[in-house]
């Protein structure tokens, strides 16, 4: 079925005018593209972080939107949660209890101990399916590649009933191949990041990324092939600022001052932002059984984040591969305030940093703060440390 | 019965719990200073049917933490574990064990052996970051058990189901690695026939379990869910699969028999039955009790003796005949009835508030648990929506002292009081115009 499209007014505009159209777009928090979407007719499946297979939303003719908190008060959803929790499980709850967002559907995953509430929290509060996704926290049993094929055939289920329609292969087949080229952009992104990171700012490559969980991926990918060319293209040089890796945006995402605050001073050559996005790291070859090979990718091909175990990604290992991958110089190594396992993941992480002495700079944030004066003298100093030293 | 006194039979099982307690800290202790390691498990799923197979001594560390709460001293223990760089809004127990690693297991009843093998299940996330730790200090193997749990309220799934067939396969497969993790570990073959005699002493365990937790509908009441209930929790946890776990649960039954028998109860002047949902107040345990128990309040029911019991306390029986995959299918039963206890527990309180009589629902949110504390507000209102029942809400920690704000919570509780105690009043007076 064609829609309209949900984003207008980028295309022939300067790169300048299209980053501040993605910006605009990501902090708008009435979602109005999701809002475009919904009245063309559309349903739409709200997923929490950090990964979810769009892939089978997408195959089902649906919207999958990422929820990854947003810059409202939590008003009503303040009364469905205690104290001594994230952010980002009242931002979400909010966008819905206040009517700024309609979903079809909702799937949180067991990725915290907070996250596998919200599919109880919210099925206590709408009608429609509020599900886990129970991506298998052993991925080191020779059976979780099959277990997780059966979970996403069972989600699948699930995905036809609100959708209303039956998911072929052929449609898996599609739409695994729009998110397979929506990853190798993003990868295009990342490489610009790491190799001429003078080219684009972490708040501006992080735009570029979010917007994708907002829209329709063809549309995402339609707007990456134009603007990637242009950053490519950008008169910029570079200046003398150190390459840092950006570590603790897996699932709340830190504000975008924060981000710009971060990239007066350092090149940000990598980083796990949104890293659900980006999850699955090389093509998924759909096969005769694309489920199964979307499970084989998740089990076998995938980034890491603190929310995964798995005996072959320990997450210092991982950083450090990160790091030095990336040509970095020092690691910036936050945590939303109240996010359990991020905060003890930061313990890992510095340890494992100061085994060689290589520089870090620990904080905390949450999504809706608005200073950051303190952050910004606090990294100045961090970094003229590192240039003068 | 005949033979046994009230004197001998009443608090029988408070006491020789205790007894055995304290011997299983004593031999724990023997077995670090013999530097033998232990497997560490956890509460909620401890795969101890298995472990005892390859005889592993256990370590229940979430029982080590709780003790220095208990006993005050675990303000230090988690001061030394964030000057080292954990956070004070994590879990406080992973925090107590931290520090009870970095001064060589000594803890206020014993010394706690080093871990040999980490073994866990999903019921808690917690879990996977806190086995992490022990993996990266001592380098032991880590093994989890991932047991998919209710994916919505009200769609949960039983043996002959398709989905619940396709599940059992994978917690089995991962039980059959643990196995073969064991046999690596202990240079021992792994024997059926073991199996089937702990699991003999399993079900003996959860039937009796099951039962007490039932037992507790007699009015008066015959122990407080809270206090009394803890100490068989732990006997449900560190006994698992043993003849002694098994002979205890079987005096408990007598004993609580005994007192229904009898109309005996516990020493609480009851006038309110109440349910505790949460995690106990360990810092100030005894005196959050008698906030509740001067007022005649007594918890009839706890959903912790029912997700910290990993579920065993719907009294899953394992089939001896097929010992290995009986095992699976009630790991995915008990492991899936925890995390449902702790998401969803108002569906439990609303189905047996009348066996139980209850007057109150006491919701306990801990800053340590997002588990079982992040759903908590939500759950409340959907108890108030779907019941008359009075609710109190209070927020405070089972290790962090500093969170616990005990004039505030008196208060509270005091006016919850007040207000049950103003709703009898009028239910009496409706009742007698």
């Amino acid at each position: 079925m064609d829609r309209p499209k949900t984003l207008e007014g980028w295309k022939n505009q300067p790169l300048e005018e299209i980053l501040w159209l993605c910006q605009e777009t990501i902090e708008d928090t009435e979602v109005t593209t999701v809002k475009r979407w919904r009245e063309a007719g559309g349903k739409v499946l709200g997923h929490f972080q950090v990964y979810f297979p769009e892939e089978i939303a997408h195959a089902a003719g649906m919207l999958p939107m990422k929820m990854f908190g947003a810059s409202v008060e939590p008003r009503e959803a303040d009364s469905r949660f205690g104290s001594f929790l994230c952010s980002i499980l009242k931002t979400n709850l909010e966008q819905v209890l206040s009517g700024r967002v309609e979903i079809d559907m909702f799937v949180t995953h067991p990725i915290c101990d907070a996250a596998r509430n919200l599919a109880p929290i919210w099925g206590r509060n709408f009608d429609y399916p509020c599900q886990i996704l129970y991506l298998p926290q052993n991925p080191n049993s020779s059976h979780s590649v099959q277990y997780l094929k059966e979970e996403y055939e069972r989600i699948q289920g699930v995905i036809e009933g609100v959708a209303g329609r039956k998911i072929t292969k052929d449609d898996l087949r599609n739409s695994i191949a729009v998110f397979n080229k929506n990853r190798a952009l993003l990868r295009k992104l990342y490489a610009i990041k790491r190799e001429r990171p003078w080219l684009i700012t972490i708040n501006e490559a992080y735009v570029l990324v979010a917007l994708g969980g907002l829209i329709p991926r063809e549309e995402h990918n339609e707007l990456l092939e134009a603007v990637i060319p242009l950053i490519e293209k950008r008169d910029a040089r570079e200046q003398d600022r150190i390459r840092v890796v950006f570590e603790g945006g897996f699932c709340e995402q830190p504000p975008l001052d924060m981000l710009r605050t971060i990239g007066r001073s350092c090149y940000v050559v990598d980083d796990d932002l949104l890293i659900g996005m980006r999850y699955i790291l090389e093509d998924i070859d759909a096969g005769d059984n694309p489920l199964e090979a979307m499970a084989e990718a998740y089990i076998n091909n995938s980034s890491y984040s603190p929310v995964q175990h798995d005996l072959r990604k320990p997450k210092e290992k991982m950083l450090r591969e990160r790091f030095e991958n990336t040509d970095a110089e020092a690691v910036i190594i936050t945590a939303a305030k109240m996010c359990e396992p991020g905060l003890e993941e930061q313990v890992t992480y510095t340890q494992e940093l100061e085994k060689d002495d290589t520089p870090y700079f620990v904080s905390e944030f949450e999504e809706n703060m608005s200073s950051f004066d303190h952050l910004e003298i606090q990294l100045e100093t961090f970094v003229e440390n590192l240039m003068f030293d | 019965m005949n033979s046994v006194t009230k004197k001998g039979i009443v608090g029988r099982g408070t006491r020789e719990g205790a007894a055995l307690f304290r011997d299983w800290f004593q031999d724990l202790t023997q077995k670090a200073e013999d530097d033998e390691t232990a497997a560490y498990v956890f509460v909620m799923g401890s795969i101890a049917e298995i472990l005892r197979v390859f005889d592993m001594p256990m370590v229940f560390p979430e029982i080590n933490s709780l003790q220095t709460a208990v006993r005050h001293v675990a303000d230090d223990f988690l001061n030394t574990a964030e000057d080292y760089g954990y956070s004070p809004d994590i879990c406080g127990y992973v925090k107590a064990d931290f520090a009870m690693q970095m001064q060589n297991g000594n803890h206020p009843m014993g010394r706690i052996p080093k871990p040999g093998i980490a073994v866990l299940t999903n019921a808690c996330n917690t879990y996977f970051k806190w086995a992490e730790i022990w993996e990266r200090i001592y380098d032991i193997p880590m093994v989890s058990i991932d047991v998919p749990a209710t994916r919505e309220a009200g769609t949960r799934t039983w043996p002959g189901d398709e989905q619940f067939e396709r599940e059992k396969k994978y917690v089995k497969v991962q039980l059959e690695e643990l196995i073969e993790t064991c046999e690596g570990l202990t240079g021992k073959k792994f024997d059926v026939d073991r199996l089937r005699e702990v699991l003999g002493h399993a079900n003996t365990m959860s039937r009796c379990w099951k039962r007490v937790l039932e037992l507790n509908q007699s009015s008066p009441s015959l122990f407080n869910a809270l206090t009394d209930g803890t100490v068989y929790l732990g006997m449900s946890n560190v006994f698992r699969g043993t003849p002694e776990g098994a002979r205890f649960f079987e005096r408990l039954v007598e004993e609580m028999e005994y007192m229904t028998a009898n109309g005996i109860g516990t020493l609480t002047d009851e006038k309110y039955r109440l349910s505790f949902i949460g995690v106990p107040c360990y810092p100030i345990f005894r005196r959050f009790n008698e906030m509740f128990t001067k007022w005649g309040g007594s918890f009839v029911m706890s959903s912790y003796l029912w997700f910290a019991s990993g579920g065993t306390n719907i009294g899953v029986q394992y089939d001896l005949d097929d010992p290995l995959d009986s095992l699976a299918e009630g790991v995915l039963i008990s492991v899936r009835d925890a995390m449902d206890s702790m998401f969803h527990p108002e569906l439990t309180v609303l189905s047996q508030a009348d066996d139980f009589n209850i007057d109150g629902v006491v919701y306990h949110p801990i800053k340590s648990c997002r588990t079982t504390s992040a759903g908590m507000a939500d759950n409340r209102r959907m108890l108030m929506e779907k019941s008359d029942l009075p609710s109190l809400f209070i927020e405070s920690d089972m290790m962090d002292s500093r969170v616990v704000g005990e004039a505030q919570m008196k208060n509270r509780i005091d006016a919850f009081f007040e207000g049950l105690a103003s709703r009898k009043a009028r239910a009496a007076v409706e009742g007698g115009g």
